[in-house]
């Protein structure tokens, strides 16, 4: 096993990201509050899972880590550097070390290029490895994700949502980054190829030290390969620790939610799924105190006044809710 | 699982493309019908032919494309004999679509407004002020937050899983006597998976909709599915209604996906910075 390295390699501090303003189709005055003051770490080596509602803000907070948006606030580290204050130019250069698998591959590919040139092309671009060894790399990289070698001289249109995801995650897996921000990286791909995929990041990961921030739905596949995991509602992170911990014990309302909602396997007792009630509300008005009052069931008066704030509740357990302790036993 | 009036049948379906590398063969008689009021999923190898089937139902084959055998009945009717008019009334208000692409398939220079009034003024008689309060309500059956103002907005403002949703609302307008799913709910946490799971059941109860749903989520297929068909490398490998399916699977690609499910009892990667000091 590698040596341990306790250092953070990615530290990102009070992010915020609010879109809108006066030239927007929202009512004049209203921003959407699309990340709200969230906080985390990543080590080297380490998957930090990300999941939440559709709409709570994982994929802003990645584009904002790997360079792609700009925080309307907050820092974020990587390897001891500033990165919110570097200029475009010096963000390019670093920009080699942080990828980021898309959460719509077809989009993240450009459309006049055979897969094989998208995967070559950021090679020469970063000048990596030997120019004439490059082509032999294109082939091990597309044979890691299980894709055939025909496919290499497709267009993204002529390829499978599964197989535009692989190549999507070849490309950035090619640059041998430090960090990934894998946004559903294996939504698009069935349970075998998933497997295949999910083998590959852990191995680079054990041989190389990769780093994953892992953004997805699966609450399965999160649990199967994060560290830690953070929980997101509307822009902000309600509870964060180690995995099995907050499988085990979730101390949130929404996490509780979340969890009790994952669907079962057997056809047989096709169950009804207890399920989060009310409408989610919008990051342009959200709920006053505790964003979450207006759909949890364990509200009460104090929670509409007052907001929670992120709370430790046992070693390295976190809870954003006035009342996490009535859970933890 | 043949049905005595399918709503859908494909009868050794074959499709094949011309690529760089030649002609390729990528369907291979495919065949598999739909009651009404039924739900049909596929599920399958990522590759295996589930969209380019959905494309050739449609008729929407990419231009490199054809259709080399076999014929598909809507309600009795040989699809491959219409004319593309007849198709483009079938299309939509019979057959609605969820592609797997939203951001691809949704036209990024209108607002979503304008993408449900158009629907709607395709396939309904509503008026002007009609359509806008049934957009609205469109899009706070599928959960989007805040509908009026979002009714504005374009595709690109919208989260992953919230341009999915748009799609489906969008399919809906039409009120679709089949409704063809592509990966619907890959953006979609498990509430708000639930709760979409939960409309397309109550619209197929209440409209009589019957629905063709492909999905990588074997939790999603124990959920919906009357019967399940399964694909790999351009072939079904099996096929039959869902008990049968998932508790006595025939085919060994079959038992391999049921195998690979993660399972929530095995330990996640031990937290190792923590103990050194
Ligand atoms: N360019 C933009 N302009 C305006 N609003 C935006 C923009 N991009 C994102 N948003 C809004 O920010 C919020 C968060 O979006 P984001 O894509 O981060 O969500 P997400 O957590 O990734 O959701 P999903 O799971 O559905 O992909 C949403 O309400 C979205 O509409
Ligand atoms: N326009 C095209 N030209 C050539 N080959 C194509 C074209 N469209 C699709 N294919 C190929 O046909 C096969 C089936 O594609 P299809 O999109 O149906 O797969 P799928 O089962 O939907 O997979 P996924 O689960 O990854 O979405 C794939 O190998 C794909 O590369
Ligand atoms: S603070 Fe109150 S409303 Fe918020 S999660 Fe806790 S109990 Fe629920
Ligand atoms: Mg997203
Ligand atoms: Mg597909």
């Amino acid at each position: 096993m590698m040596a341990v390295n306790r250092e953070p390699l990615l530290q990102v501090s009070n992010l915020k990201r609010y879109y809108g303003g006066s030239s927007s189709w929202l009512r004049a005055g209203r921003t959407i509050k699309a990340v709200e003051d969230v906080s985390f770490f990543v080590r080297p080596g380490e998957t930090f899972g990300v999941v939440g509602e559709s709409g709570c803000g994982k994929t802003t907070t990645g584009r904002m880590i790997v360079g792609l948006d700009r925080p309307t606030a907050g820092s974020i580290n990587f390897a001891g550097e500033e990165l919110t204050t570097l200029s475009a130019e010096e963000w390019r250069i670093r920009r080699r070390k942080m990828q980021m698998i898309f959460q719509n591959p077809l989009s993240a590919l450009d459309p006049r290029m055979t897969i094989r040139r998208q995967i070559r092309e950021p090679l020469d671009l970063h000048d990596i490895g030997i120019p004439n060894e490059r082509d032999a790399k294109v082939e091990e990289l597309l044979d890691a994700v299980s894709l055939q070698p025909a496919m290499a001289d497709r267009y993204p249109h002529q390829i499978s949502g599964g197989q535009a995801q692989r190549a999507v995650i070849a490309r950035a897996l090619g640059l041998d980054p430090d960090l990934v921000v894998c946004d559903e990286p294996v939504s698009a791909l069935d349970l075998s190829v998933q497997a295949r995929v999910t083998a590959l990041l852990q191995d680079l990961q054990e041989r190389r030290g990769m780093a994953y921030v892992f953004i997805s739905h699966d609450l399965r596949i999160v649990k199967k390969l994060s560290h830690r995991v953070a929980v997101m509602y509307l822009g902000q992170i309600v509870e964060v620790g180690d995995t099995d911990d907050v499988y085990r014990q979730p101390l949130h309302p929404y996490t509780r939610a979340l969890i009790a909602a994952i669907p079962d396997m057997a056809p047989n007792h096709r169950s009804k799924r207890t399920t989060l009630q009310g409408d989610p509300p919008s990051p342009a008005a959200p709920p006053s105190g505790c964003h979450f009052h207006t759909r949890c069931h364990m509200a009460r008066e104090s929670c509409a006044r007052e907001a929670p704030v992120l709370r430790e509740i046992g070693g390295a357990h976190q809870v954003r809710c006035h009342f996490a302790e009535e859970f933890a036993s | 699982m043949t049905e005595q009036n399918p709503i859908l049948s494909v009868e050794g379906l074959c499709v094949g493309f011309r690529t760089a590398a030649g002609f390729a063969d990528t369907v291979h008689d495919v065949s598999f019908s739909i009651g009404h009021r039924k739900t049909l999923c596929i599920v399958g190898e990522s590759g295996s032919g589930k969209s380019v089937t959905c494309q050739a139902i449609l008729g929407l084959l990419a231009g490199n494309g054809a259709q080399t055998g076999g014929r598909i009945l809507f309600e009795g009717h040989d699809l491959g004999a219409m004319s593309e008019t007849e198709l483009e009334a079938i299309r939509g208000r019979g057959i609605g679509m969820v592609f797997q692409d939203p951001l691809g398939s949704l036209n990024p220079v209108h607002t979503v407004g304008r993408l449900l009034d158009e629907a709607l003024l395709l396939h309904t008689q509503l008026n002007r002020s009609d359509r806008h309060v049934r957009s609205i309500e469109l899009l706070r059956l599928v959960r989007i937050p805040d509908p009026e103002q979002r009714l504005k907005a374009y595709v690109h403002q919208f989260s992953g899983g919230m341009a999915q949703r748009v799609m489906i609302a969008i399919a809906l307008a039409c009120r679709p006597q089949l409704l063809i799913a592509d990966e619907p709910t890959t953006a979609l946490d498990v509430t708000i998976q639930a709760q979409i799971l939960e409309l397309l059941n109550h619209l197929k109860s209440e409209l009589g909709m019957s629905l063709l749903f492909i999905t990588h989520d074997l939790g999603v297929v124990a959920e919906m599915a009357d019967d399940v068909v399964v694909m790999r490398h351009g072939r079904v490998v099996e096929a039959g209604p869902l008990t049968q399916v998932f508790n006595t699977p025939a085919s060994d690609y079959t038992k391999s996906l049921l195998d690979a499910v993660a399972r929530l009892d095995t330990p996640s990667p031990a937290y190792r910075w923590r103990d050194v000091s």
